[in-house]
């Protein structure tokens, strides 16, 4: 075990200015265990009274070595650990997984699979959105969202646990299709929640959206214009409510996306207010989605076919002797890739979620490389906070969306 | 019986001092803050309206463990964050519990590499270790029951 | 090959002598490690890549010359266009130039690469370790260094285990 890193100021001298050094201002630090750092974040603050005057975010604190873990899973192994990069995306993270191989080793998907795999994306995008408005509604002291946005993910959990028996760690989606078909009450079930939920959407705006002390505290500050914003690598809700209308579903659509008529909210403010409001309409237009995905949901195998890459069903297994060979073979070494490298990504809830996948012709994965949105969003924090207060700053990290998981992978 | 119930018509209760201490440790324990991955989000849906925690005594977390009783260690622990973990312990007044939530707390879980320490056991001495990942909300209240059970039966003399 | 990256593999070729590759519709463009800042300029300013969308490395020992391959993912949001660009990097004393001036995300990422590679960035206003400790030795994702694997405690092996492992008495 590491000893507890004492870091004097002599370390830092570079960041901090001379004010600090002197002993004018204050370095506050902002630990790892805090209620508002939405995760293990640890933050140095250089303060001035009760303005920041510069902040210093250290990460690492929840480091889990996935990507050199995956390096030894073959390919369908290694989609266990894909969902706990990002754990409130759980489902995102297995379809930009999925995607990426299927892209490596050209493989089909079935239709009904790819529409199934939008409903259960965009149901994830909007319990995302929940916990995000529900902890970020704690911070600037409005409790009863909290309560009201997990009524909602329960729902939400509970389709989730119809297809696939957990909750939150499914696994559902998988090279090659999903893992097996919906059951039949899945149909009812989602068009229950999309029916009740775009009142639960009016209600939480009428809590927030016109309120004086959630404007109060939410107008105006972290600001961050669309040129500052690209070159800070933002992506996702940041930078579409700082006017650059980027969103991978429209921009590059995959998975059937360009079947469906939807909306990308943008602003230009690019302030906390102005992400609030995008993210609230994009819980909108998920429902939109999901409705036209369940209306259009054709009938057929959820699965490829390719049984060189993906297992075949368990009720084959008796009965046929090629099943059983390629079951045996792909589950002890696994499917060969072709020797080169891909790169693909997906629109998660918080931006752009890329796999970079480096193969050497083995069964194995060379190098895996994720492209997590909340490591480029979390380095702008430094240029929002600088010279505004320490309640505002709690105010900028919830507007963020980070999730540590993400950060640190 | 007789005694007891003309004592408690009267207004009086009869019982050991030790029943009455274990009681009430385990009637308003407070928690500490702690959630680090994943079980933190089921350990927050715990806390919301569909799994009560609140009637456990539990709904509001404290921030700080000067003023906590139990630490849940909620997700997974990486190699830097292990020393903040026992200078947090270490800060914690007595009587202090600890809950390891979570495959990834109790034994490592899904993860054997360089950077995660294989179960919290090895910094901070564990009373109820809760299996799944994440574990269900309800998974999580019937291990707080259980730490009930045992503290329930804690004898005084074992902490003179 | 999309018609509009056309122009800008013409320029890169012209100007660097890089060699390009296409693999599933994406685009890779090697070119040397003295003119990557040179590159990102260009990429920035007359082509419009306006976010670099991430930084990586791979290593590939043990090949020793060269031994990494540092990739730089370009996107352009206006013409919606993907570019890498690779560097080679020798194993013994690996360093690059730093592009921290024309992309501002790149300050992590170049931390993120020394910390996981040890790929040192000249002119990096702060380089230093960013998700091990400050005082970790070694990094991490090279392939020498081992995984840390630890062995699964089986009912035939779980007392002799169970005494290696260090446990918390108080």
């Amino acid at each position: 075990m590491t000893q507890l890193q004492e870091v004097s100021v002599d370390d830092i001298k570079h960041l901090v200015s001379e004010r600090a050094i002197q002993g004018e201002t204050v370095l506050l630090n902002m630990g790892p265990q805090h209620p508002s750092t939405h995760g293990v974040l640890r933050l140095l603050l250089e303060l001035d009274g009760e303005t920041v005057v510069s902040c210093i975010p250290d990460i690492g604190f929840l480091h889990t070595g996935i990507e050199k873990n995956m390096e030894s899973k073959t390919y369908a192994k290694a989609a266990v650990m894909t969902d706990r990069l990002d754990y409130l995306n759980t489902l995102g993270n297995n379809l930009a997984y999925s995607m990426a191989v299927e892209k490596l080793i050209e493989l089909d998907v079935p239709d009904r699979a790819q529409s199934i795999r939008v409903i259960l994306a965009e149901l994830q995008r909007i319990a995302s959105h929940l916990i995000w408005l529900g902890t970020t509604g704690l911070d600037v002291a409005a409790m009863s969202t909290f309560l009201y946005c997990f009524r909602e993910r329960e729902s939400i959990l509970d389709i989730f646990e119809l297809c696939s028996g957990q909750r939150m760690m499914t696994t559902y989606i998988r090279p090659g299709g999903i893992w097996r078909d919906v059951p039949v009450e899945f149909e009812a079930a989602v068009r229950a929640f999309i029916k009740m939920f775009p009142k639960r959407v009016d209600e939480y705006e009428a809590l927030l959206s016109r309120n004086p002390l959630f404007l109060d505290r939410t107008f105006g500050i972290g600001a961050v214009s669309s040129e500052q914003a690209l070159n800070f690598g933002m992506t996702g809700p940041p930078l579409r409510a700082s006017g650059v209308k980027w969103d991978l579903r429209k921009a590059r659509p995959y998975s059937g996306y360009e079947q469906y008529d939807f909306e990308v909210p943008t602003r230009t403010e690019g302030d906390v207010y102005a992400r609030y409001i995008v993210r609230i309409e994009e819980l909108r237009q998920s429902v939109k989605i999901i409705e036209q995905a369940l209306n259009k949901m054709p009938l057929g195998p959820v699965r490829s076919s390719n049984h060189k890459f993906v297992p075949p069903p368990r009720s084959e297994i008796g009965v046929n002797m090629e099943a059983l060979i390629h079951h045996f073979k792909l589950w002890t070494e696994g499917f060969s890739a072709p020797k080169c490298a891909v790169y693909n990504a997906v629109e998660s809830p918080r931006g752009e979620l890329g796999v970079y996948i480096v193969s050497d012709g083995g069964p194995k994965p060379y190098r895996i490389h994720w492209r997590t949105p909340s490591f480029d969003n979390l380095l702008a924090l430094p240029f929002m906070a600088k010279g505004v207060l320490v309640a505002d700053l709690v105010a900028i990290i919830g507007s963020v969306d980070i999730v540590l998981g993400d950060v640190d992978r | 019986m007789g005694v007891e119930q003309k004592l408690a018509n009267m207004g009086a209760v009869t019982t050991t001092l030790e029943t009455v201490v274990n009681w009430s440790r385990t009637r308003a324990m407070w928690p500490l803050l702690f959630g680090l991955a994943c079980c933190a989000i089921e350990m927050m849906a715990a806390e919301g309206a569909h799994y009560d925690m609140s009637r456990f005594g539990m709904e509001l977390m404290r921030p700080s463990p000067r003023q906590s009783d139990l630490m849940i260690v909620a997700g997974r622990v990486s190699r830097k964050m292990a020393p903040v973990l026992r200078r947090l312990y270490d800060q914690m007044p007595e009587p202090k519990w600890v809950i390891a939530m979570g495959d990834c707390a109790s034994c490592g879980g899904v993860f054997n590499n360089y950077a995660v320490v294989a179960g919290v056991d090895e910094i901070v001495p564990v009373d109820i270790y809760i299996a799944g990942c994440p574990p269900r909300p309800e998974a999580l209240i019937h291990g707080i029951m259980t730490l009930y059970d045992k503290v329930n039966h804690n004898k005084i003399k074992d902490q003179a | 090959m999309k018609p509009e990256l056309e122009p800008t593999i013409q320029a890169l070729t012209k100007t660097f002598n890089s060699q390009v590759n296409e693999f599933r519709g994406d685009v890779r463009v090697t070119i040397l490690a003295e003119s990557i800042v040179a590159a990102a300029q260009m990429l920035r300013d007359e082509f419009d890549f306006s976010l670099l969308s991430t930084m990586t490395a791979v290593d590939f020992w043990p090949e020793e010359n060269p031994r990494f391959e540092v990739i730089y993912l370009f996107t352009s949001v206006s013409k919606i266009l993907n570019l890498s660009v690779l560097v080679q990097v020798p194993g013994i004393n690996p360093s690059l130039p730093t592009i921290t001036g024309i992309f501002k995300n790149a300050v992590w990422r170049e931390r993120e690469v020394w910390d996981m590679f040890g790929i040192k960035f000249e002119g990096h206003p702060d380089l230093r370790r960013i998700l091990m400790p400050a005082d970790w030795e070694g990094h991490p994702l090279r392939k020498d260094y081992p995984l840390g694997y630890e062995e699964p405690q089986f009912t035939f092996n779980f007392e002799e285990i169970d005494l290696r492992k260090p446990y918390a008495k108080e």
